[in-house]
């Protein structure tokens, strides 16, 4: 029997309405009730918890993991370690790796890739075969091979009817359906927000009606199939508008969101720095102001990183040759944090822990997220008013391609628990 | 006006003053003058090694890098993308470096990415001369235009440019318009609304769809090459109708003031953009921008290539 | 603070406008008596201040000969040595020079003849201009330190300096102050 009490945290458990300073009793790996303190047949460990928040433990479901296939950008293992530094137990992988996920020996294979690493790693599925957008994927078989959710991300399916489909049948199998919300026609050659910047610098731009054709796409096709899409990495002003209309009508639609949307603006790329190459593309300052706004009035419902790990090599290219992407796990607690609470005020941390907990577990319909006594004790351990500065040379992932080395952040996860074990301290 | 050149590359015009700009056309001025000399030549850059590195095919801006730096006594080599290892796949970071391990001094980069020349510029202890990126900057036309410009009309401030064509995809119509508005002329962009998008009046010019209403006025009417290729077939029906709304016709260059320039940077597609009696008429200034494009690449790589790096 | 300089001992006041109309006028005298036919003689000036010098001393020949010699300016900008080696570069001033240059004598102006690489710089771009019958040179202060066989024709005054010593020369119209020359030592 092993046992472990974190003493004195402020305890927030949203699933539980709870938000108290309290004391925690973790034993073998579960949550356990004080009261239970008596029968231990030994002395607990102690972790001092004061002036800490102690939460359940927190939920990306938008990463990349790069395996199999591009082991030289990450490994499933090496993500791992770069979420419970970042103050992840729990992350959900994109099928774009090679071969795509859109079978269930490639689910399998992760699966068993994911069983040794530090946090859990639940995998998606593609919806179509190969991510090519023509034909469905087996998404009964990939359901029964234990993804939690079907996307095409990275990619986007064009053909609407493909897409209706998709998620008509992934409402038999009771899988959720993630889009990466992009118009092939309408973002082009595309590598940077079509606006004023673009304009200036003569780089290919990506109108935000690229992206909000398909958000409403989707909310057609919510309603029309009666199921729930979930909008990736929402971007533009136009894009939370649409997702908060449709809610308010009852749609079942959704939308994350990515620090770096909210962090800059796409000023940033007159550098030419690829690290500010990503899609979807930084916006403008108005979409930057309406993503604030969806995260403060509830239509932006979860917070991921969109962690897109490329070696270096791959991104010290010019401007239209770099991949799209940057590594968001080890900074996007401390961003959120940041920009959400102490910068902009626009919601507590309470709801914080929401977003990145009874949220995404919800929409997802997998048991994590929540401090009940007897489930695992998968919880993280926040310094909310803890100064630093990214230092992207002590990252755990195994690429760099960050552009916030050196910001200095306000708040962030000092310690990352899962089924009871410290698998990261500050 | 500045005193000093302290720059080692030439990224674009955005990022040089007005009085960067006046201290490269006064430079100009001096290389020009080398030209009606008998030894046209100068040992100004005397045992620099130049490399012409072009990643997108270009004849004239090659050539004239080319004379220019022969008449600077610098040594050149060409590389363009057909020869050039990048299509075996090197990076472009790896090609520049094996350059520099070369000692090249001076590398002239045309390259179809927008800030690849930054990109280098950032990465290598050579002098980086854009010679056109992507649909960036193309900093050297651009000067030469001005060259052009204020050696015909005596000044650049107060006089109005009318810029036509192409201008979304278009790297002389940036820089000329940087430079333009950082020396006080009045510029106005005419061309359909789909190459000359709006977001253009937020760099301080004016966006006219109707060049009827703009050539009467214009001081300088300087009309880019139009081209009808696959990936402009969303952006206009052709060039049929392109010539019928926006070409310079006979009929439209009457409507043209009569010291009114006309310029064009080439090549020029006579009957589309221009017609032909027209490009070859007295006010077109086409081949003294060709003759004036030497000196300002001489003026740059002097400059660029001259000062202690 | 320009005043204070001026007073300090490190600046020593060698010539003043009185002396250096003087120096200049001799200039004159000497290149009449050395040019018999001073129809062929241009006044070559180096930027910024051998042009000012080039047309006070062609004043002088017109005051006591009553003929215009003429003038010009040779920019050795392009043809110095040492490019590549500075961390910045002063503006380069296009060359004038009447021509055709043969049968003429050529006469570098300068304000300060010092290692003498300037005027090899102006000895090579005059010849890139054409073949002039002689070339000659004058300078207002020649202060020695010669790094080339370079030896001026006329100097209007010879002034020993060491090497780390600066010799300052101001004219009124290149520098909008009074005509001066000093030497300041660093």
């Amino acid at each position: 029997m092993s046992a472990t009490i974190i003493r004195n945290g402020r305890v927030i458990d949203p699933a539980n309405k709870r938000d108290e300073v309290a004391d925690l009793l973790i034993v073998d790996g579960n949550v356990a009730p004080l009261s239970q303190l008596s029968t231990l047949d030994s002395q607990p460990d102690e972790i001092d918890a004061n002036d800490l928040i102690v939460c359940p433990g927190l939920i990306d479901i938008h990463v990349h993991l790069r395996e199999p296939g591009f082991g030289h950008k990450e490994t499933i293992e090496s993500g791992a370690r770069a979420a419970a530094a970042g103050g992840f137990t729990t992350i959900v992988c994109m099928p774009n790796t090679s071969p795509a996920a859109d079978n269930s020996s490639t689910i399998a294979w992760i699966k068993n890739r994911a069983a040794g690493a530090c946090v859990n790693v639940l995998p998606t599925g593609a919806i179509s075969k190969d991510l090519a957008g023509e034909e469905l994927a087996p998404i009964g078989s990939l359901a029964q091979a234990g993804v939690v959710a079907i996307t095409d991300d990275g990619h986007c399916v064009q053909n609407h009817e493909l897409m209706r489909r998709a998620v008509e049948y992934a409402r038999m199998v009771g899988v959720p359906v993630l889009d990466h919300c992009q118009d092939y026609n309408l973002a082009g050659s595309g590598v940077v927000n079509e606006g004023y910047w673009s304009t200036l610098l003569g780089l290919p731009g990506w109108p935000a009606a690229g992206e909000e054709v398909i958000v409403m796409r989707n909310i057609l096709l919510a309603e029309l199939c009666d199921n729930h899409i979930h909008c990736q990495h929402v971007t533009t002003a136009g894009s939370v508008r649409l997702l908060r209309q449709a809610r308010a009508r009852g749609v079942k639609i959704s939308g994350e969101v990515c620090p770096h949307h909210i962090a800059l603006t796409d000023e940033a790329i007159q550098s030419f720095d690829t690290n500010y190459k990503m899609n979807p593309p930084l916006r403008a300052q108005a979409d930057v102001d309406a993503l604030l706004e969806g995260i403060s009035d509830g239509t932006l419902s979860i917070l991921v990183s969109d962690h897109a790990p490329h070696a270096d090599f791959e991104k010290e290219v010019e401007f239209d040759a770099a991949p799209f992407g940057i590594i968001g796990l080890e900074t996007e607690l401390g961003l959120f944090l940041d920009l959400l609470l102490h910068k902009h005020a626009k919601i507590d941390i309470v709801r914080l822990i929401e977003m990145y907990t009874i949220e995404p577990a919800r929409l997802l319909k997998i048991d994590a997220g929540t401090l009940s006594i007897g489930g695992p004790a998968d919880m993280t351990l926040i310094g909310p008013d803890l100064e630093w500065t990214v230092k992207v040379d002590k990252f755990e992932s195994a690429s760099r391609n960050s552009p916030f080395d050196g910001r200095k952040l306000k708040g962030r996860a000092v310690r990352t628990i899962v089924g009871g074990k410290t698998v990261w301290r500050v | 006006m500045t005193t000093r050149w302290t720059r080692k590359d030439l990224l674009g015009l955005r990022e040089l003053s007005a009085d960067e700009i006046n201290f490269v056309l006064e430079t100009a001025d001096a290389f020009k003058q080398v030209g009606a000399r008998e030894i046209k030549k100068v040992p100004a850059l005397r045992g620099k090694t130049l490399v012409n590195f072009f990643v997108e095919p270009s004849t004239r801006t090659r050539t004239s890098f080319e004379l220019a730096a022969f008449r600077l006594s610098a040594d050149v080599i060409n590389i363009s993308a057909s020869i050039s290892s990048l299509t075996k796949g090197e990076t472009l970071k790896d090609t520049a470096r094996n350059l520099e391990a070369l000692h090249a001094d001076i590398l002239v980069l045309r390259h179809s990415s927008a800030g690849a020349p930054q990109f280098l510029a950032q990465r290598l202890k050579a002098s980086v001369i854009n010679a056109g990126d992507g649909a960036h900057e193309h900093p050297t036309q651009a000067l030469l235009d001005l060259y052009t410009i204020r050696e015909k009309r005596g000044k650049i401030a107060g006089l109005h440019v009318a810029i036509i064509g192409d201008i979304l995809f278009s790297r002389v119509a940036r820089s000329n318009i940087f430079g333009l508005v950082k020396l006080g002329a009045r510029v106005t962009l005419v061309g359909p609304s789909t190459l000359v998008p709006r977001e253009f009046e937020k760099l301080g010019v004016e966006v006219s769809y109707k060049i009827d209403n703009v050539l009467p006025h214009a001081d300088v009417v300087n009309l880019l090459r139009i081209q009808h290729e696959r990936q402009r077939k969303e952006y206009f029906p052709g060039t049929g109708e392109y010539t019928r709304f926006f070409g310079l016709t006979k009929q439209r260059a009457k409507l043209l003031k009569p010291d009114c320039l006309i310029m064009h940077p080439g090549p020029i597609n006579r009957g589309v953009e221009i017609d032909s009696n027209v490009a070859d008429g007295l006010q077109s200034v086409i081949l003294d921008q060709v003759t004036n494009g030497l000196a300002v690449r001489m003026a740059v790589l002097f400059l660029c290539g001259g000062i202690a790096t | 603070m320009k005043q204070a300089k001026q007073n300090s001992p490190d600046f020593v006041p060698i010539m003043g406008a009185e002396a250096i109309r003087r120096a200049l006028r001799r200039i004159a005298h000497e290149i009449i008596e050395r040019n018999p036919r001073l129809e062929k003689v241009v006044l070559a000036g180096i930027p910024s201040r051998g042009i000012e010098i080039a047309q006070r001393i062609a004043a002088f020949i017109r005051e006591i000969e009553k003929i215009d010699i003429e003038t010009g300016v040779i920019d050795v900008a392009m043809h110095r040595d040492d490019v590549g080696t500075r961390p910045d570069l002063p503006v380069v001033r296009a060359s004038k020079l009447p021509l055709p240059l043969e049968e003429r004598t050529v006469i570098i102006v300068d304000d300060v003849l010092y290692t003498g690489r300037t005027i090899r710089a102006a000895m090579d771009a005059i010849n890139s201009f054409g073949r002039p019958a002689r070339i000659q040179l004058a300078a207002l202060v020649d202060r020695g330190h010669r790094e080339l066989p370079i030896r001026p024709d006329y100097v209007g005054k010879n002034l020993p300096t060491a090497g780390s010593e600066r010799v300052w020369v101001r004219l009124e119209q290149t520098d909008s102050e009074p005509d001066e020359v000093r030497l300041e030592k660093q």
